[in-house]
Formats: C-alpha cells, structure tokens, sequence
C-alpha cells in the first residue's frame, strides 16, 4: 500500500492482497475512495478462486444495500459470490458506485471453465470476521474481512 | 494458546472460570501440544459462547479446535429455550450439515492397487468435484422443496441410493422439522443444479485402507477389518447451505438490538430460540441438513456406480454418516435431570455413547460411529461414541484434524503438483481440478490427526475404533 495518497501515481493506489487465517482466508482491497477499495476486495475474491486469465466478455449487474459500509461490504462480496454461482461464471473484474448506502456495481467475466480456470476453491460466503471498512491514516480506503471456503 | 490463562484439570482438559460477562466456564480438551499449538483466537470465541444467554453446563473446545467465525471451529454449545436459549447462525456455520460418511466394501488393497489409476480417474471423471462442476440433476423448484423435506430419503425414492441406508445415518435420513418455505428462493435456485456434486476446500471422496484396529469388539460390530477397503466421502450442504447461513447471519446481526443481545462479536449472530427469527432459522437450517443428506446420499450412489463396474460383486454398505455443523433440539441430563436442549456443533461430531434411544438397533449396544477425516495425506478414523460423551459435551467429538496452517502459508511452501507425485509415491492417487487447491489442502497444513484422536479418547468424548490409509483421493 502507498505511504501517501497525495503522491503516489495511480496505478499505486489500487490494489488487493490476501492475509491469513486459520482456516479460510482473508481479502483486502485499497484504494483512493471506498468504491475503488470494494472493487479490488472483490479481485481479491476472484482470486482465492483462480488467478488464471479470465476473459471479460460477459458482465452482470449487481445491486444491494445495507445500513453501513461495513454491512455494504459484505452484502456486496455475498452479492458476488452468489452470481457466480448461479450462474456458474467466473469475474475478473469490476466496477462499483456506492451513494447512500445502495451499491450498483457490475462484474464481468466469463462461464467457468475447470481445465482452464483450475478453481483451487469455493468461496461459501463473506462473514464478519476481521470485516473492517475505513480510511487509514494515509488516505487510502481498504475494505477487509475473511471469506469462508 | 498461552496456558498461563487457563486452569489445569488433567493431561487432556483446561477450563476457563467465567469472568466478565460469561454465564458459564469453558472446557478445552487438548493434550499439552494441541493446547499450545491452539490459536489465541480460539481462547476468545470460546469465551465470547460463554457468554450467550441461555447457555447450560458450559462452553466446549474440541481437541481440533481453531479459529472460526464467532464459535471457534470445534466448539460446541447448548442452550435451553425455555432460559431465553438463543440458536445461532455461526454457530452451526456456511455449510449447514457438512458432515462425513462411510462406506465398507469388502474389498481388500490388492483388489483396489489392481484397478487404481483408472478406478480413480474413472470416480474423479463420473463424481462432480470441484467449483464449476455439475452432475445430470437438474432440479425445479418444486423438486427442490421435496429434497429439503426428505433428506437422503427423497434420494432413495428417486433411485439415487439404498433404503438400507437410511437406518445409518442420523435422523434416519431425514430431518424433522424442516421448513421449506423458511428457504429463500435465492438458495433454492443456488442449488438446482448442485445436488451430487462434492464442492471444494476440504471436501473429498477417498478410498482407504482399514490400516489398524483398536477395538476388535467394535470394529467387528461396525463390519471393519483390517486390510479391507472403505469408501469415505466428506461434503455438505452445497450452495443452499451457504446461502442461508448467509441470509440469516444478517437478519440476526441486524436484529440483535431488538432482542437485547450485546453480542461481543457480531459473527456471533443469532436470535432467541422462541422467537419468529429463531424458529425461522431453525427450520431453514433443517432445511439445510436435508439437503447435505440427499447430496451425501446421491454421492454414494454414483460412487455404487462406479464400483459396481469394476467389481461386480462388491457390495457398499453404510456405516454411517455423521454431520459436524448442526444445531439439534436433543435430551441430556443435566444435574440428574433430563433436558431438551438446543446443541449447537461446529465442527464438531455428535458421539452418542451405547444404548441411545435414536441409535439403529444394530449399534445400540455398541454405540454411534465418530468418523474422523484425515487430510489427503495422513491417516482418518472411526471412533465410537463412549459412555462418558454425554457428561464431558453432551454427546460430541472432534471432527477432524484441525488447520495448522493458513492457505495462504500452506501456497507458499508446498506446490500441487509436487505434493501430488510425493503422495504417489506412498500409494495414495490424488485427482483434483486444481493443483493449487491440492497444495492449500496439503496434510503437513493440518495437525496431527492421531494426536486429536488420541485425546478425544483419553478425554473420554469417543473411543478409537479403527485407523484409515487414504488409497485416492478425489479432491474438490
């Protein structure tokens, strides 16, 4: 993650990492505003799954709410992880508005391929474990929690 | 886990007097390795269950106990409507009856090592494993309903199992209780087309070796003799269970206020149990169980299929099949007397001692199959419930070996397809869509399987059965 919001080139804003835990695994993503930091949580999602290349030729619009952001957070990666399944598609990318409390995002990919894709898991659902929404101290917006596969 | 924290009872149990807001003590069954090896985080779930009203004797940390969502991965609860008892959404967890089976074939190792890379590839070609894997069923809404009413009954009547093995799974195959219409449609639809399908993480279908005995008397009782081949599948509630432990840990998050609940962690979620959302969830979750029933069942049935090829005469019949993430409404004495209590178990295995009333009477004097699954690599078991379950956590064991290692970590040091030509070389076939997913799930990431069962017996929560070498493994 930057030092400084103020300084870094954008490409250095953005991103998503995995961090550990017992038995599932953890997601973040950062960025300069909360919409960008759901975003990357969501790759970040993508790849606890797979980190093959995924064509981005299909997308689906998502839509939730929630009282808080936290609370929109985890609504958001349910949201995600739901399409995928019922629609047996893999996402490699996204884009999220956030106002007052309501989310319209869209995720786009492709139907999921084994040979292709080798899926390493299934992500069950986003839980309230290490759930964490705010903007640290150098700016920059991360959205956290662990994810249960 | 630092020690200093907790007071010694014996070799295999620490307690936790309550503090705080804790309405009761915890109880850890852990030998001096386990206990130390045990996450911190698993001394503040443990205590955070403690604190939930309505709960009875105290809160339990099985030997495999890790950090999981609100419950710590292994924890047990129970909790008595009638003193404001709540039921919990994480404490019975995603995947709603997740839970463990196994078959005996009569078949020995030389029969499996003469057909064992095409029986593997032919199980891993016809099992649906792994995300983005299907099998032919494809079910309406209507058809679903069913299957949430009738368990691994429903799988019978459609010709995907045997009658014979109802009698050896828990609630006779089929869950009282169940409330379709407490489902939402959106689980529902998650699940049309994912009955028979084994999923991923953890889950697998192994073929194993009866490697060693411990209790001649029981092991002849549960038809296991060494040598012989079992087959042991380990799966759960699909799509529909996460979907509705999903739905419902944010119905109860958001409605904690309104019931008064201070919850010290909010995966800690749940509603009384003599409210609209409580009933609602437990008919729901019931819902669930049934559908991990059927899906177990309809499993077993492909993998007949499968074996019926390669040796006609071969029979399967269940030992059977355990779930290790539920909420049941069960009687336990309690200071002498006989209580309906609501038992939560998260990852952990109901372990019913001799002469229970719900046994099949074939087991009743011997007691309830514990199976215990290994990882991949290392061996599994099957224990049986003692006399003594019921008074140490009502009734329950552990249910596997526990994570040691983050997936994360385990990505790190181990590679796939490495891990997979290794365990070859020791005779163990693995088939999985992902090489990575095998390196998350690699055995060194577990802990010693043998040193969990080994204190689940000393503790006196089960007795050890008989040992299992995994042959294949066809990993979700």
């Amino acid at each position: 993650m930057p030092e400084n919001i103020i300084d870094a080139p954008l490409e250095k804003l953005l991103g998503w990492k995995h961090f550990p835990h017992a038995a599932d695994i953890g997601i973040l993503g950062f960025g300069p505003a909360p919409h960008w930091a759901f975003e990357q949580a969501a790759i970040a999602l993508t790849a606890v799954i797979t980190v093959k290349p995924i064509d981005l030729a299909e997308h689906v619009l998502i839509f939730c709410s929630a009282g808080n952001m936290e609370d929109l957070f985890v609504a958001w990666l349910n949201a995600v992880t739901y399409e995928m399944a019922v629609r047996d598609m893999v996402f490699g990318d996204y884009v999220v508005r956030l106002a007052e409390g309501r989310l319209c995002g869209a995720a786009y990919g492709e139907t999921i391929d084994q040979k292709r894709h080798q899926p390493a898991c299934e992500v069950k659902g986003a839980t309230y474990t290490e759930l964490r929404v705010a903007q640290e101290e150098n700016g920059i917006w991360t959205a956290r929690c662990i994810v249960d596969v | 886990m630092d020690t200093a924290n907790l007071i010694r009872v014996d070799d295999y149990e620490w307690r936790i007097e309550p503090f705080g807001e804790m309405r009761v003590p915890a109880v850890l069954y852990a030998d001096e390795v386990l206990i130390h090896d045990m996450d911190d985080k698993v001394f503040d779930q443990i205590v955070n269950v403690a604190k939930l009203p309505g709960i009875v004797n105290a809160a339990y940390a099985m030997p495999d106990a890790h950090w999981g969502y609100g419950f710590p991965i292994g924890g047990v609860a129970a909790f008595d409507a009638d003193k404001g008892g709540i039921v919990s959404g994480g404490g019975v967890g995603f995947d709603i009856s997740c839970g463990v089976r196994t078959m005996t074939t009569g078949l020995t190792a030389a029969d499996i090592k003469a057909n064992a890379e095409s029986l593997a590839d032919a199980l891993f070609r016809e099992i649906p494993a792994g995300l983005g894997s299907k099998s032919d069923i494809s079910l309406t809404m209507e058809q679903m309903d069913a299957v949430l009413i009738g368990g691994a009954s429903w799988a019978v009547e459609q010709g995907y199992g045997d009658a014979a093995d109802l009698e050896r799974i828990e609630e006779r195959g089929k869950m009282a209780g169940a409330r379709p219409d407490y489902v939402s449609d959106k689980a529902k639809k998650r699940q049309l087309r994912e009955m028979g399908t084994l999923g991923s993480g953890n889950h697998y279908l192994e073929i194993q070796q009866i490697d060693g005995i411990y209790d001649e008397n029981a092991a002849e009782k549960f038809g296991l003799r060494r040598g012989e081949i079992v087959v042991t599948i380990h799966c759960g509630s699909r799509g529909l269970g996460h979907q509705i432990g999903t739905e419902y840990l944010a119905e109860m998050v958001a409605s904690a206020q309104s019931f008064g609940l201070n919850l010290p962690d909010r995966e800690l979620a749940c509603a009384p149990i003599n409210s609209d959302l409580g009933k609602r969830y437990l008919g729901a979750m019931r819902a669930g169980i049934n559908c991990a029933l059927a899906n177990r069942e309809i499993i077993t049935h492909f993998a007949r299929q499968v074996f019926s090829r390669f040796y006609p005469e071969a029979k399967l019949n269940l030992l059977f099949d355990v779930s290790h993430n539920t909420c049941k409404l069960e009687e336990h004495a309690v200071n002498g007397e006989k209580k309906k209590l609501y038992v939560h178990r998260k990852g952990a295995t109901r372990a019913f001692g001799p002469e229970h009333p719900s046994l099949p009477e074939s087991l009743r004097d011997i007691g309830q199959p514990v199976l215990i699954g290994g990882s991949m690599g290392t061996s599994s078991h099957v224990l049986v419930g003692a006399p003594t379950s019921e008074q140490k956590a009502f009734s329950s064991a552990c249910h596997g070996a526990g994570r040691a290692m983050s997936r994360h970590a385990a990505t790190r040091k181990w590679r796939g397809s490495t891990l997979m030509e290794e365990l070859a070389e020791k005779g163990i076939l693995i088939r999985s869509p992902s090489a990575r997913g095998v390196a998350e799930e690699a055995p060194g990431a577990y802990k010693d399987v043998n040193r969990v069962v080994d204190t689940a017996e000393k503790t006196g929560l089960a007795r050890k059965v008989a040992k299992l070498r995994p042959m294949i493994c066809i990993k979700g």
